[in-house]
């Protein structure tokens, strides 16, 4: 169905720990995906579920300590990133594979002009003398619509509002012309009213540029008119993954139906009180190896309580790991047959 | 910002005006005048004493009398030291108390912040837990403790460098190393430890996070991205590391005889010797001032986040 020469990204296993005085928590615990070219990919979940730190494995920028990538490969065109030297790394990082962050007041160096802060990452990846990297900083900024650009690279970052900083982080991101952005969040901290703005900037310059994305959100909402894919995670694991349409239309794990049924819709009756799942997200620490969402389900069996699920695969890329789903032995893919057989045997220990 | 500077020198004059009348006024509160002594003069020679310096008259002209004589730049006749007057005691004795001092600041910036970031760099290994702990030492003991123990060790049990002295006399260059680590250890303690947590701070930011996911190399961050921003409260220490080896210096001074200005600092406090009290309060506030002044110059340049309205 799928090109496999298409595939750019594909991850597989992923696991990343951290270390802290109540226990190890399994921040990541067995994450598989893949990332097509051009391709818009969406990561949903609570906060707390993995989004980040996912994506932060990726171009390995965990903080460690306390945090640790214990397993898994990330395979970009073919390559483990995860077994790559430094530099080798950063030679990826902010050039065929950038990030845009959370909270756009905190994520530029307050300390340094804009001119600075682009100017240094596209002499650093490409090619460029000073001269030639500011032209390309301003001609970024004017991509992104920052109204004089020429006049407004040498301010500082407090000097613009926080959409403009974070039209400034994509024009960052993108000035090297990236393979993959990867934006976690990036209009959560904004207004609503720039959020659609920022948004639409992002789907825009990467099908123009045909850059693959990586959106994290938490809500579903802001994925829904972005993505062709979807994975929905929980603690620490991606419990459904679809394409957007079949996901919205037929969910299948009723941790994604609660998700879908409380998004806020303009056709309800007003007055009726939003849905809201029931219990909190899990405690990541010591976590059994069942379904850490049994306790907040509405069809707990009890399985659920004893085994974590295995991947039900409707055959035309729609996973469910929910045993509602048993999966079929002939129902494997491929993409997950390794990740499944871990959980198999550290189910068994 | 250079509006922002001329603003802010023209603001200087009102601080230091304010701290000469209060100095002035409490040195006329004070019990004692600088000619009351165990023998009682004649009345008559005590009143023609009196009113040669114009202690005669209401205390209100003679900070007239004083100001105006400031402003044409002369501090006035020392009461107890005939032969000279203020200007020349504390002309004469300046230029090594800012030498000891310049030194021993530069000293305590510049070792203090490598400490920092070495230890910041190297956290959780011997070499921080090491200088952390050399600067736990420099805080908590105070330098007329430090001085009398390096003399003791080094003067006089090893015979390394001479007990007291000064660099124009028989021992030259070799009588400034105590000193020096005397008045320069404290504020180096507290300069290597303000270094090493603001950079561990500034390394946990937000923005050095985007540093990194741009695949800059770790020494570029540093240099670039970290130490600007880690560098503000180590700057805006500066301003109390000044005053603190201006009256460090005084008690170093004592302890190893350097011919500064502590030794009238203290002589003239002793003696009631007003003028000679005020001179040297004088200088040492005009001093404290500029530092600060200059510090505030360099926060505004180092952080764009300051406005200059
Ligand atoms: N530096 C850290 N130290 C300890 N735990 C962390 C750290 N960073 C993230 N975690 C844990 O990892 C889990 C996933 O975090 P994250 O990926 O940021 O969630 P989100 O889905 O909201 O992006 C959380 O439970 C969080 O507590
Ligand atoms: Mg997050």
């Amino acid at each position: 169905m799928i090109d496999r020469n298409d595939v750019i990204l594909k991850v597989d296993n992923l696991k990343t720990h951290f270390r802290t005085d109540e226990g190890i928590v399994k921040a990541v615990d067995g994450v598989s995906f893949s990332l097509r070219k051009g391709e818009t990919l969406g990561f949903v979940g609570e906060s707390g579920c993995g989004k980040s730190v996912t994506n932060l494995s990726l171009m390995k920028l965990i903080p460690s300590p306390p945090g640790r990538i214990v397993d898994g490969k990330v395979l970009f065109h073919d390559r483990d990133i995860l077994k790559m030297k430094e530099n080798e790394i950063r030679g990826i990082r902010g050039n065929k594979i950038s990030m845009i962050f959370q909270d756009p007041m905190t994520s530029l160096n307050p300390f340094l002009k804009i001119s600075t802060q682009l100017v240094e990452t596209i002499i650093l990846h490409q090619k460029k003398n000073e001269k030639e990297s500011r032209k390309r900083a301003i001609e970024m900024l004017e991509l992104v619509g920052i109204p004089a650009p020429a006049k407004r690279i040498d301010s500082y970052p407090h000097q613009f509002s926080g959409g403009m900083r974070q039209r400034v982080m994509i024009a960052m991101a993108l000035s090297c012309n990236p393979e993959i952005l990867i934006a976690d969040e990036p209009t959560t901290a904004l207004d609503v009213t720039i959020q659609a703005q920022i948004l639409e900037l992002i789907k825009d310059l990467s099908e123009k540029l045909g850059t693959a994305t990586i959106l994290i959100t938490h809500d579903l909402g802001v994925v829904a008119g972005m993505c062709d894919t979807l994975n929905v995670m929980y603690a620490g694991r991606i419990i459904e993954k679809s394409d957007v349409s079949t996901l919205f239309s037929d969910p299948k794990h009723p941790y994604t139906i609660g998700l879908i049924k409380s998004v806020p819709r303009l056709d309800k009756k007003t007055g009726q009180k939003l849905y809201s799942i029931k219990g909190q997200p899990p405690n990541m620490i010591g976590m059994p190896e069942c379904c850490p969402f049994h306790p907040r389900c509405e069809h707990t069996m009890d399985i659920c309580r004893k085994k974590y699920p295995p991947v039900y695969d409707n055959g035309s890329g729609k996973t469910v790991n929910c045993w509602l789903f048993p999966a079929e032995p002939g129902n494997y893919s491929d993409e997950h047959k390794s990740a499944d057989e871990h959980h198999m045997t550290g189910g068994a220990v | 910002m250079t509006k922002y500077i001329i603003r802010r020198f023209i603001g200087l004059f009102p601080t230091i005006l304010v701290i000469i009348t209060i100095s002035f006024f409490i040195i006329r509160a004070a019990p004692g005048g600088p000619f009351d002594s165990e023998k009682t003069l004649p009345k008559q020679i005590q009143e023609n004493i009196e009113k040669k310096y114009h202690l005669d008259e209401p205390v209100i002209k003679q900070y007239a009398r004083y100001m105006l004589s400031i402003i044409r730049g002369d501090l006035g006749p020392s009461y107890r030291y005939k032969d000279q007057d203020v200007n020349y005691y504390i002309a004469k004795s300046i230029p090594n108390s800012l030498f000891l001092g310049a030194i021993s600041m530069i000293i305590a910036v510049v070792f203090g912040i490598t400490a920092g970031m070495i230890s910041a760099l190297r956290q959780n290994t011997w070499i921080d837990y090491l200088s952390m702990s050399v600067a736990v030492i420099g805080i908590t003991i105070p330098l007329f403790v430090t001085g009398p123990v390096l003399v003791y060790f080094f003067a006089m049990k090893l015979n390394w460098f001479p007990t007291s002295g000064w660099i124009t006399g028989r021992y030259g260059w070799t009588t400034l190393v105590l000193p020096v680590i005397t008045l320069s250890f404290n504020n180096f303690a507290y300069i290597a430890r303000l270094t090493r947590a603001s950079i561990l701070e500034i390394m946990r930011s937000d923005f050095i996070r985007t540093a990194r996911a741009k695949g800059l190399k770790t020494s570029v961050i540093l240099f670039r991205h970290v130490l600007k921003g880690a560098m503000l409260p180590v700057v805006s220490y500066l301003g109390p590391a000044f005053s603190a080896v201006l009256t460090g210096s005084v008690v170093v001074e004592t302890i190893f005889r350097v011919p500064g200005m502590g030794k009238f600092f203290i002589q003239s406090a002793l003696n009631r010797d007003y003028t000679l009290i005020l001179g040297t309060v004088i200088v040492y506030s005009v001093i404290l001032v500029i530092m600060n002044f200059i510090v505030d110059i360099v926060y505004a340049y180092l952080d764009p986040r300051i406005s200059y309205k």
